[in-house]
């Protein structure tokens, strides 16, 4: 079984396009889930996301999980925001 | 068709300028998201899981050719190529930037369409039946009186901000294809003692997570008071409705709560308090409404077109079986009415390819008079085909798989976007629906007429409570689950169909449903759908099927 560990990350929609976005380290907004920033808390970088209205909607914390190097998000809703619809 | 007079045309290019301002703004950071968020709403663009969805009126669901080429127009410039057809017989595109709107709604002026209350708590798109003006078994055309209510609500001051969305449909069919009883105002056209035109009226009928049929508030109103009797109802739900719980908001909570009678008591006191006179129909008003409605001229049959016909549906099974089902009388000899099914087993139901549409163009243009419909069970049709041209127009359409032949079929489903799509849903639809229509698309011309449903969470866009086989996507701690029912209909026998039991597992439905349908062809008698059945023999053998023996 591959070991999983848990985290949390900062997740928004871009205000051009409405495309889901992940608070990167830098505070950057990346369409790719793998760049986001993965905190055991992430109430400061909400914070920080909140005030960055010109450029993301509505951010809210996700849960993510990491196994082999590689980000998922958790749960159904945010998989198909991060990786499109699966029909 | 209605055309826009200057005065339509003009307030068009107006509410542009005024959008295109608006998103100027947002995007150099003028206006925030709270600020932004309703004017983009009142243009009909919703933000959405992976992209803002533009949601585009069809008024009563009917196109002009020129219309649908737009439509696939900015199908292909704007969003990826396709455009999703909906139960409201409305087009929504997926995957919008917000830089390309203005844009976008400018080239929607330019042939007369537009995205206005499309969404807000207001008087939505009225809808109708998509055989409207062209099917034998009404009684009048009811176009001439969307169009009259799509005046008078458009933009209507007094109804802009009311507690919650508001729906109407109009049918004058004896088969109801507008799923009447189901929205917050029905109305039927029907005929006086006296042969004079006039209305039933029902009101606070809807789904969602309170499903209610609609219950009869007048039984015949007369026509020269639509509007009037209309803005009393819309009055007393604006004064009485709950604006405190959205969830209690729209009218079928005010009808329930106070009941039919004292509902009826409160709008014919309100109408009777009003002044008539600015809103009684003239009838030279209607008439003129109807002059854009006036039927085209329909040639008379030639003497070999049922010969030819008849030669088609001897040499081709396959053009024969979608002649059976695709196919419904027309009211002017010699034509027919023909349903574009928008449901290949195993694709989306209600997506059409920008070509596709191109194509729908051309075909309402060749084989037809430049237009068509959209139903709110997600197909299209072409009203005006000669029925010697049906066999090459389902050759044109098969070629670019739009021949399916499955309307009112099983594989025929209605279902929403769902979690692939949408930000309120709980459980995906699309994939459910494909799976399920390559399923069964091997058994349904056995089934005959059946009404699947799927909505992805109980806001029931999908009319999963009216199929006669509803599915609703529920989440369970994470996972999707399928709670089943059955029984229901959107016809003239609405019913809100019975939970069959507790929910079952994605891949358990496929199974379920052949439970359901193997009782129903046991059980049914000569002519009898799904939804008499169930009325005749109750759930319990339905229930017993999925579930075994209790």
């Amino acid at each position: 079984m591959i070991a999983e560990t848990k985290y949390q990350a900062v997740t928004a929609n871009r205000v051009q396009d409405g495309v889901p976005v992940y608070l990167t380290r830098d505070g950057e907004w990346s369409s790719r889930i793998g760049d986001a920033e993965l905190l055991e808390d992430c109430a400061d970088a909400l914070v920080k996301a909140q005030a960055d209205p010109l450029r993301a909607i509505g951010p809210y914390a996700i849960d993510v999980a990491v196994a082999e190097g590689e980000v998922r998000p958790v749960g159904l809703r945010e998989t198909i925001r991060a990786y499109g619809p699966t029909a | 068709m209605y055309r826009y007079d200057e005065f339509d045309r003009r307030f068009l290019q107006e509410r542009v300028a005024q959008y295109s301002d608006q998103v100027r703004r947002r995007l150099t950071g003028q206006l925030t998201e709270d600020e932004f968020r309703p004017l983009r709403l009142r243009n009909g663009l919703y933000l959405q899981l992976h992209a803002y969805m533009l949601r585009v009126s069809i008024p009563y669901g009917a196109l002009s050719a020129n219309q649908l080429r737009m439509l696939a127009d900015i199908a292909r410039r704007y969003d990826r190529g396709y455009g999703h057809f909906t139960t409201r017989q409305n087009i929504q595109y997926n995957w919008i930037k917000l830089e390309d709107t203005p844009a976008i709604l400018a080239a929607l002026a330019t042939v007369e369409m537009h995205a206005i209350q499309t969404s807000g708590n207001c008087i939505r798109n009225i809808t109708a039946d998509p055989f409207a003006g062209v099917t034998a078994e009404e009684i009048e055309d009811p176009r001439p009186y969307c169009e009259i209510i799509r005046q008078w609500s458009t933009l209507h001051p007094e109804f802009s901000w009311l507690p919650r969305k508001f729906k109407i449909a109009v049918s004058a069919a004896i088969h109801d294809r507008a799923a009447v009883h189901v929205h917050d105002i029905g109305l039927y056209l029907r005929r006086n003692e006296a042969g004079e035109i006039g209305f039933q009226v029902l009101v606070g009928g809807g789904l969602g997570r309170t499903p209610i049929i609609g219950k009869v508030i007048r039984e015949f109103l007369p026509r020269q008071h639509l509007l009037s009797y209309l803005e009393a109802i819309l009055r007393v739900y604006n004064e009485y409705g709950r604006r405190d719980n959205i969830y209690k908001a729209r009218i079928k909570i005010l009808v329930q709560a106070l009941g039919i009678d004292k509902m009826r008591d409160a709008v014919e006191t309100e109408w009777s308090a009003m002044d008539h006179t600015p809103l009684d129909l003239q009838d030279e008003t209607v008439a003129e409404i109807m002059q854009h409605f006036a039927p085209p001229a329909y040639a008379p049959p030639s003497e070999d077109d049922d010969a030819r016909l008849s030669a088609a549906l001897a040499a081709d099974p396959a053009f024969a079986l979608w002649f059976e089902h695709n196919v419904a009388a027309h009211k002017v000899p010699g034509y027919a009415i023909a349903t574009i099914s928008l449901k290949p087993a195993g694709k989306p139901p209600g997506d059409a390819t920008a070509e596709q549409m191109d194509l729908v163009a051309e075909l309402c243009e060749s084989f037809g008079f430049g237009e068509l419909r959209v139903t709110h069970e997600q197909n299209l049709i072409l009203p005006d085909v000669r029925r010697a041209d049906l066999p090459i127009l389902w050759r044109r359409l098969d070629a670019a798989g739009l021949g399916t032949a499955n309307a009112g079929l099983a594989s025929d489903i209605i279902a929403c976007p769902g979690l692939d799509y949408c930000s309120l849903a709980n459980a995906r639809s699309i994939p459910v629906a494909e799976k399920l229509s390559l399923h069964l698309a091997e058994r349904e011309h056995e089934i005959g007429p059946m009404k699947i449903k799927i909505s992805g969470c109980i806001n029931a866009c999908g009319h999963h409570h009216v199929g006669h086989i509803g599915i609703l996507g529920v989440d369970k701690n994470g996972e999707e689950f399928y709670q089943i029912t059955v029984g229901g209909s959107a016809d003239r026998d609405a019913a809100v169909g019975g939970i069959v039991g507790r929910a079952v597992a994605a891949e358990d439905v496929n199974g379920a449903i052949d439970k359901l349908l193997d009782v129903y062809l046991k059980t049914r008698t000569d002519g009898e759908d799904l939804p008499a059945t169930y009325r005749r023999v109750g759930a319990e053998p339905f229930k017993e099927a999925v579930y075994g023996a209790r």
